[in-house]
């Protein structure tokens, strides 16, 4: 049971992170279909900080340095998308899709150049990110989500940038007319997706295992994300309720031999491995009617048009 | 120095785009105080002239004033911080935020960043006891009605303490009584000192509400009168550069046969659990108008579009000369006589990126005479395309083939007019077919419901304008809550009469 909620605990922080990167997007007007690209950068740029990094450090200050660049380079990438759909004014799913492809590649070139040879598999050691808590295993990000979930939650609903950055997603004219500048706003709420989905790559990759293949990539977790991301509705705390439902199912497939009834089942790893995809496709089905979207997400804003 | 009389003037102002010159040497001066109206026919420099005052163009010549000081403005933001704010037509509301939201977006009161709501609803809530405008702070934008939209949209602009208030064409959207309503906070806001310049191309309106009046016509200015020393008849010539007839000229009706007959129709709505459209049941003849009148979303909507086969009916049946076609796809009715001027053009009436002429066609492409085999006959198109622009005078940049989406408003309806009465119908279904049109344009449509009708055709209007119901049509059927409450003949009832049924105060 606890290697159970261990983890769904992985997964939930993990699909929370980037979901709220997506959300934060979504609010300010732009589909954010790169999260998946995004977190491979982040988890890539993480791991290999954590081989680069000293190895006389001490492990706290390693910790904080791998995840802060992870998160930097999250903001960078995403970048990327901010720059051709918002200035380019570029079709922002085809913009999400080139860099999902490109951030795959990437890691392929660095990771085979570090390792000078065809394997794309980077070790690293992640004990300094876990600790027990009585009978738990939990790591760091488990608290960084947390606080960031709580930050997320104060700075969309308490503040004016949160105002503002939903009007942007609804009625940029609207925000424009009331002299908002949708541009910077929109730059804002890209810049936060990549700095969240930054950190959900490299928390993905780094308390589960020692080795991670980055000829996987992060294995749809980012679209898993957006399916998190719609099913909460594009509100922080559903999101974090969505993220938990869609983990306990993500879950089963690493612990289904564990528990007694479901391995009598004899059903395959595989089936497992697809639930919380099936799931999220017949969850969809059934809500995105209901569901509602930034009006104006995916439509680039345009100054001169009334 | 004594302050100016003027709050704002614009002087000598032009402003060109590559081939059309918008505003030629065009003055207006805006006293303190006043409600100032600005009257012209679409696409005369109106909308032209305000987004220079916006900031939004920069003119080729002439200068701005305020308060007799010079000022420039280059961006929006600088027609804000001079206090000039704007009522636009297609509201700038966030539909998923509150009222309150609303009007403190872009100037939040905030400590560090953290919102400060509670402050800013004490100053919304006494702002609208002062002028009268009714509104819930917490109610959410998409939930409210029309009226109460517009009157957010002004205490946005109150709450940034505008001192000269633009309505650009405030009434197409509202009610009568709503439109009242509208006309009294305008009065209240000019006597408390706001200057109010007021755009539209409703002459009663103007009469009613305006103080002095600038007339435009094709980029000039006209002049500058007294609403209290002029008649309508002479702003409408002064707007259009010719005499207007109000009056509809026609003849009394010769009703015939049956054309249409509706009986017992019920409709279920989208937007409640009850029924949009109740047990309606009416009859068209031959040569006769009938008008369905009503205030919006009493159900005409919802009878239009099961009568048409946009929607289906829960009970009830429709016969079109005599045959039943109350199950019968759209295509079907439309072959069997009925076409239809749908109430919004841009969704039901024309594919707005379509060339006109592929607009022309479309309820005939695939007849004998506009394709072989699958393929269009494309040269048969553009003959019958340009035969039907010429007819009907239809006016667009390169004819035929211009694409839809850039032509004004008045010739993208006269393009649907001409597709809809040249099928030769015996039904024509006209709905609010001269909404949002100027006078010149809902004189042309009016005459030709009234030839139709004089050819023998049965036309069934609806249309929320009493204007129109009063002058066009031959019999008039008040629709409220989704039946029909009352029938009149037109020469027998008074509009206050017409009014009261449509408010459902009386009923038969």
């Amino acid at each position: 049971m606890f290697l159970m909620l261990k983890y769904a605990l992985l997964s939930a922080t993990v699909l929370m992170l980037v979901a709220l990167g997506g959300c934060f997007s979504e609010h300010s007007g732009v589909i954010n279909l790169a999260l998946e690209g995004i977190m491979v950068i982040g988890g890539l740029v993480g791991t290999m900080a954590l081989n680069l990094l000293p190895a006389d450090m001490l492990p706290v200050w390693k910790v904080v340095i791998s995840i802060c660049l992870a998160a930097v380079s999250g903001i960078v990438y995403s970048s990327l998308l901010a720059f051709s759909a918002i200035n380019l004014k570029a079709d922002q799913t085809i913009g999400g899709t080139a860099l999902n492809l490109l951030s795959t590649a990437i890691a392929l070139v660095v990771v085979k150049r570090y390792n000078g040879t065809q394997s794309a598999k980077l070790s690293y050691d992640n004990t300094p990110f876990i600790f027990q808590a009585g009978p738990l295993t939990l790591n760091v990000f488990l608290i960084i989500g947390l606080v960031l979930l709580a930050v997320s939650i104060v700075l969309l609903y308490k503040t004016r940038f949160g105002l503002r950055l939903q009007a942007c997603g609804e009625h940029p004219q609207a925000a424009g007319s009331v002299g908002i500048n949708v541009y910077k706003m929109r730059w804002a709420g890209v810049l936060i997706s990549g700095f969240l989905a930054g950190i959900g790559g490299f928390a993905y990759i780094v308390p589960a295992v020692q080795t991670w293949n980055f000829e996987v990539g992060v294995a749809g977790m980012g679209f898993l994300a957006l399916a998190v991301m719609i099913f909460g509705q594009w509100k922080p705390g559903k999101i974090a309720l969505a993220a938990i439902f869609f983990a306990i199912f993500k879950s089963l497939a690493n612990i289904y031999d564990s528990i007694g009834w479901l391995s009598a089942l004899h059903l395959t790893k595989e089936l497992y491995n697809m639930m919380p995809f099936a799931a999220s496709m017949i969850i969809l089905a059934f809500t995105s009617k209901r569901s509602r979207a930034p009006k104006a997400e995916g439509i680039p804003y345009d100054k001169g048009q009334r | 120095m004594a302050e100016s009389e003027y709050v704002i003037e614009m002087l000598n102002i032009t402003k060109e785009f590559p081939g059309i010159r918008a505003n030629d040497n065009i003055t207006l001066q805006l006293k303190r105080g006043e409600i100032h109206a600005l009257l012209g026919e679409n696409g005369a420099g109106k909308s032209t002239l305000m987004s220079v005052l916006f900031g939004l163009y920069q003119p080729e010549s002439g200068v701005i004033r305020k308060n007799g000081q010079v000022v420039r403005i280059s961006d929006p933001n600088d027609a804000n911080d001079l206090n000039i704010g704007m009522v636009h037509q297609h509201f700038k509301l966030v539909e998923c935020f509150s009222v309150l939201d609303n009007i403190i977006l872009g100037v939040e009161p905030n400590r560090a960043g953290f919102l400060q709501k509670k402050q800013a609803r004490e100053k919304v809530v006494a702002l609208s006891q002062r002028y009268g405008l009714r509104v819930d702070p917490d109610a959410k934008v998409e939930d409210i009605s029309v009226g109460m939209q517009q009157r957010t949209e002004i205490l946005k602009m109150l709450y940034r303490d505008n001192e000269i208030l633009i309505f650009d064409e405030p009434t197409a959207v509202l009610t009568p009584q709503e439109i009242d309503e509208l006309m009294q906070i305008m009065k209240n806001l000019a006597a408390e000192g706001k200057s109010i310049l007021f755009i539209s191309h409703k002459l009663a309106e103007i009469m009613a509400v305006a103080d002095r009046c600038t007339v435009l016509r094709k980029g000039r200015c006209i002049g500058t009168v007294n609403t209290a020393e002029t008649t309508m008849e002479e702003l409408s010539s002064m707007m259009v550069g010719r005499q207007v007839n109000f009056k509809v000229d026609k003849k009394d009706a010769q009703p015939g046969e049956v054309v249409l007959d509706v009986q017992r129709l019920t409709v279920p709505s989208k937007l409640h659990k009850n029924n949009a459209v109740k047990n309606v049941s009416l009859q068209v003849r031959r040569g006769e108008i009938v008008c369905l009148a009503g205030i919006e979303g009493n159900g005409q909507t919802e009878f239009v579009y099961a009568l048409t086969g946009l929607e289906k009916q829960s009970a009830g049946t429709i016969h079109l000369c005599g045959k039943d076609v109350s199950h019968a796809p759209i295509r079907q009715r439309s072959k069997d006589g009925m076409s239809h001027i749908p109430e919004d053009r841009h969704k039901h009436g024309l594919v707005l990126d379509f060339t006109l002429e592929q607009n022309m066609v479309l309820q005939r492409y695939w007849q004998p005479e506009f394709q072989k085999n699958g393929f269009i006959n494309f040269p048969a198109v553009r003959q019958y395309s340009d035969r039907l622009i010429e007819q009907y005078d239809v006016r667009s940049g390169q004819g035929s083939a211009t694409v839809v989406r850039s032509m004004s408003g008045g010739n993208q309806q006269k393009a649907i007019v001409a597709r809809e009465i040249d099928k030769d119908p015996e039904l024509l279904v006209a709905v609010q077919p001269t909404r949002g049109l100027d006078v010149g344009a809902i004189e042309y449509i009016h005459k030709q419901l009234v030839s139709e009708r004089d050819a023998g055709k049965g036309v069934l209007l609806v249309s929320l304008e009493l204007d129109e119901v009063m002058n066009v049509s031959d019999r008039i059927l008040v629709m409220y809550e989704g039946e029909i409450v009352g029938e009149f003949d037109p020469k027998n009832v008074t509009v206050e009469e017409l009014g009261l049924y449509m408010a459902g105060a009386k009923r038969m």
